[in-house]
């Protein structure tokens, strides 16, 4: 019990994702989380906007409920399976969090400076969560999958797209990282 | 009850990601930092039973659960969608410190301001949609 209460090595971590996508591959679906996204803008009504939101929105049925299976996941979790330790982050990337004025460095999930409602109720911290989740929404319905789409499952199956998208993630990730969040927090 | 086994799916995934801190921003910030392997490990171990898994369904011609044969997705052929659409991606990531499959998750988790970002990127989805004639592929 001990084991499972401690934060997960990635070497059992990383194996147990690709046994999603083999459970997923073998009950005759795909890993694709961003797909979801695309289906509630259909359930809403975007169909009158774009053919793009104009297929059979129950056909992603079974999608939807690995969603709220990983609602429910991340709940037991974080509940019943989770001793409370501090992420066992390198200690450079703490001192260039400091450096950037963020605290309690790794002691939640997500840091307090961009998550906490104080912060979010805020017209800075607003933008942030806004901005965030609409380009992470833009771009991967723009690039045709996420890191389970093309990282995870394009990878797996050798295909050049997920490559190039892989590669794209990264750029995003490394100009976001290195110089926009100086700006943003410094 | 034909939609049980993803619940389940789903349920093993979320307690996965969490467990593995695959679902912390900081977790993300220290991957695009390359100051830590955890990440590199967790996507790298991943895909290298990932390429082996696809090939074993392909070699052995596995059926599915349905007794289907199993139909892998083959991506379009392209540059500059998967490349800028990648990047923009990457932006937010690397913001919001999550990308789809934590959001949920994280909610699970307790962290109900990620609704703020779930809606807003089903905005960002929806915006694609209406944009997506007028964008270079």
């Amino acid at each position: 019990m001990e084991y499972i209460l401690q934060p997960w090595p990635w070497y059992v971590s990383g194996p147990l994702i690709a046994l999603v996508m083999f459970l997923l591959i073998y009950f005759g679906k795909t890993f694709g989380m961003s797909s979801n996204l695309k289906t509630l803008c259909t359930i809403g009504g975007a169909g009158k906007y774009s053919d793009f939101f104009r297929f059979d929105w129950k056909a992603q049925r079974w999608n939807l409920t690995v969603v709220i299976g990983a609602v429910i996941g991340g709940f037991i979790a974080t509940q019943f399976l989770s001793d409370g330790s501090t992420i066992a982050l390198s200690t450079a990337t703490i001192s260039d969090l400091e450096k950037l004025g963020f605290s309690n460095i790794g002691e939640s999930l997500l840091p307090p400076e961009i998550y906490n409602w104080d912060n979010v109720l805020s017209l800075k911290g607003m933008s942030i969560l806004i901005i965030a989740g609409f380009l992470v929404g833009f771009g991967t319905r723009y690039a045709g999958g996420c890191t389970s789409g093309h990282a995870i499952t394009g990878l797996s199956n050798l295909q050049l797209p997920s490559l190039i998208a892989v590669i794209g993630f990264f750029i995003g990730g490394l100009v976001m990282t290195y110089f926009m969040l100086p700006i943003i927090f410094g | 009850m034909k939609f049980l086994k993803f619940l389940f799916v789903g349920i093993f995934f979320g307690i996965v990601l969490v467990k593995s801190e695959a679902v912390s921003w900081y977790r993300i910030y220290e991957m695009f930092k390359f100051q830590s392997f955890h990440m590199y490990g967790i996507i790298g171990s991943a895909v290298l039973l990932g390429v082996i898994s696809v090939a074993f369904i392909k070699k052995s011609q596995l059926k599915s659960l349905e007794g289907k044969p199993i139909q892998l997705v083959i991506k379009e052929k392209g540059l500059t969608r998967y490349l800028v659409g990648g990047t923009i991606f990457g932006l937010g990531w690397a913001l919001a410190g999550a990308c789809p499959g934590p959001m949920y998750i994280l909610v699970g988790s307790g962290v109900f301001s990620m609704f703020i970002v779930i809606a807003a990127a089903i905005l960002g989805t929806f915006t694609y949609g209406v944009l997506k004639n007028k964008l270079p592929h």
